[in-house]
């Protein structure tokens, strides 16, 4: 057993773990953030996607004492408390979700995209969120939802 | 008249809970002192379970439960047809099917566990193709025969009109065969059960689900000592109505956000196996499947073999079908007596068939069990059908939507289960598709309508 400190949607927490806790364990099981989901633990399906330090990561894959100290932002972080971040508004209008289950991931993989390019085009929007399956087949509305948001970022009306 | 959100777009009703986080799955709740389930599988396709000891991996600290086919109190279950274990007694009848099950204090112990479980499997001889498990000297997977019944016959007969008759009117016999193969759901969200004992005695199960009475009735059934109520619907509400069975107001089914499911979350794949530790360990018992369990042994669309033989006139009338379906069930029955009725009753498709003949056969191989999946065994049907008309098209040197107009039912044709239709606008949609589409239809079929054909 070890102490993970890390910085989750702005709180500190210090966590007990064990040298193959993974990140995904401790948010869920440990801090109860349910947000990042468990859809295979093997990295494929994007459904645990967060970001660490501002970079998108498989939570499921990232062992939690490797990011010692980390900042880490869950779906539950990307807007705070009472209001919509423009990603999730936009998913919202544009009926982006169906089942709602890779929808955490989604809109955590559209916000590593627009923090590092906030106009971009369909396809960088299709490889930025090729990580991330939906089996729901929503895809059409969510790149139409990521768009919008975009937009709304360009015209100056949108958080980052 | 005046509508109040018809032909508005309106927003979906959980999707703020989608977006925010905040949409609870049942992998969401979390019950101070709940218990981690594995299960063991069964490596082999087929076989006979010689021995079973798990008394070292009852002593392991950390375990609270081990169970096993004794410990179910009714070990027999199924939507329609009672043919299935919830822990194999003895026979194995595909890789994969469960043995034994661990309710633990962390994943690890209940694996560590489960590789304590001995076991002995005497491996038989599989079989795998539908078409070798119909011959009589094929190993069997089930004890009643490989074919089921259905009304006496080894397959569900529909028809309509004098088969032979009609294929003697024919100038063409075509004649394929259609494969459709199996397929996972493969929802995100994979099954996930969490059973909590109450202290009033009652259980509650938390479960992903698309029908909870179709696993409320089963569930019940093998908790209750096999109490049996009727399979039938209509029964089963009189003996409700009567003040209702015993098991059922002692369990409390909690559906909810379920994360995909596709026809899969209408098994019971995770609920009896969760409950069943809950009620042996006096503590809340999660099962979450891993990704390879959903993807090798949790129910699927079984594959079909689909074979159409069409008498065909030279201007294009189909005036015989025979259509021989055999599905692929796997080692159970689970929905697969109802998904070929549907299936028989569809194959045949939209059209104006004066004689028609469908067989459709159920056959059980040594594969995990087949179940729901979009559409009930229509969707191969439609599939192999609409294929079929492209080829009578192809071989009559004719235009694909000039065949299908020509065929196309209409008001007062009889299907092949012989209802009578009265409200069809089948011509009238291939109209408005190929002005979409922007296909020219001759003037024959562009004023065409759906009314009474002449006789």
């Amino acid at each position: 057993m070890a102490l993970l400190e890390i910085k989750v949607n702005g709180r500190e927490y210090q966590v007990a773990v064990d040298a193959t806790t993974s990140l995904l364990t401790v948010l869920r099981e440990h801090l109860h953030i349910t947000g990042p989901k468990v859809g295979c633990e093997t990295g494929d399906c994007g459904a645990c996607s967060v970001l660490v330090n501002g970079k998108l990561r498989r939570a499921c894959l990232t062992n939690a004492l490797t990011i010692q100290g980390a900042e880490v932002v869950t779906v539950e972080g990307v807007g705070g408390s009472g209001r919509l971040h423009t990603l999730q508004k936009a998913f919202y209008e544009n009926h982006a979700t169906q089942c709602g289950f890779c929808t955490p991931g989604m809109i955590m993989a559209s916000k590593a995209l627009l923090d590092e390019n906030p106009n971009p085009t369909e396809m960088e929007i299709k490889e930025a969120l090729s990580g991330n399956l939906c089996r729901c087949a929503s895809y059409p509305n969510i790149i139409t939802a990521v768009k919008s948001a975009a937009q709304k970022v360009t015209d100056g009306g949108g958080d980052r | 008249m005046t509508y109040k959100s018809v032909g508005e777009s309106k927003p979906r009703y959980n999707a703020l809970a989608h977006v925010t986080g905040e949409a609870r799955y049942v992998d969401d709740i979390f019950i101070p002192g709940t218990l981690t389930v594995k299960v063991l599988r069964s490596p082999v396709h087929k076989g006979i379970i010689r021995k079973l000891d798990i008394s070292k991996a009852e002593k392991i600290p950390g375990v609270y439960g081990v169970i096993v086919a004794a410990d179910v109190p009714c070990n027999t279950y199924g939507y329609l047809t009672l043919d299935q274990a919830v822990l194999a007694e003895k026979e194995i009848r595909y890789m994969g099917e469960p043995i034994a099950a661990v309710a633990a204090d962390t994943v690890e112990i209940a694996n560590e566990a489960l590789d304590l479980i001995e076991f002995d499997i005497e491996k038989q001889t599989p079989v795998f193709d539908p078409l070798e498990a119909m011959k009589p000297d094929a190993p069997k997977v089930r004890p009643e025969g490989n074919v089921l019944m259905v009304g006496g016959r080894p397959y569900r007969l529909v028809y309509n009109g004098d088969i032979e008759k009609g294929f003697a009117q024919a100038d063409e016999i075509v004649e394929n065969t259609f494969f459709f193969p199996s397929q996972e759901h493969a929802p995100i969200e994979p099954q996930v059960s969490l059973a909590v004992p109450e202290k009033d005695g009652r259980l509650t199960i938390h479960t992903v689900t698309q029908g909870m009475h179709f696993l409320l009735k089963q569930i019940q059934r093998i908790l209750g000592q096999g109490e049996d109520l009727s399979h039938r619907w209509s029964e089963r509400m009189q003996y409700s109505s009567r003040g209702g069975h015993l098991g059922w107001s002692d369990i409390k089914y909690v559906g909810g956000n379920v994360g995909g499911a596709f026809g899969g979350k209408t098994e019971l794949h995770a609920d009896a196996i969760a409950a069943l530790l809950a009620l042996k360990t006096g503590r809340p018992c999660k099962w979450r499947w891993t990704r390879e369990e959903e993807m090798l042994h949790s129910a699927r669309h079984s594959p079909w073999r689909i074979t159409f033989k069409d008498g065909v006139t030279k201007d294009g009338r189909i005036v015989a079908r025979q259509v021989f379906t055999l599905h692929d069930a796997g080692a159970y029955t689970g929905f697969s007596s109802y998904v070929v009725d549907k299936h028989a009753f569809y194959v045949a498709g939209p059209y104006h068939l004066p004689n028609v003949q469908v067989k459709c056969s159920v056959v059980y191989t040594n594969k995990a069990p087949t179940g729901a999946i979009r559409g009930f065994g229509v969707t191969p049907g439609t599939y192999a059908c609409e294929i079929q008309m492209n080829m009578i098209a192809e071989r009559l040197g004719m235009d694909p939507w000039d065949l299908r107009f020509v065929n196309a039912m209409r008001n007062g044709d009889q299907l092949a289960t012989r209802t009578r239709l009265e409200s069809v606008y089948l011509i009238e949609t291939m109209q408005k598709l190929a002005e979409v589409v922007n296909h020219p239809l001759n003037e024959e079929y562009a004023t065409l309508t759906s009314a009474p054909r002449e006789i």
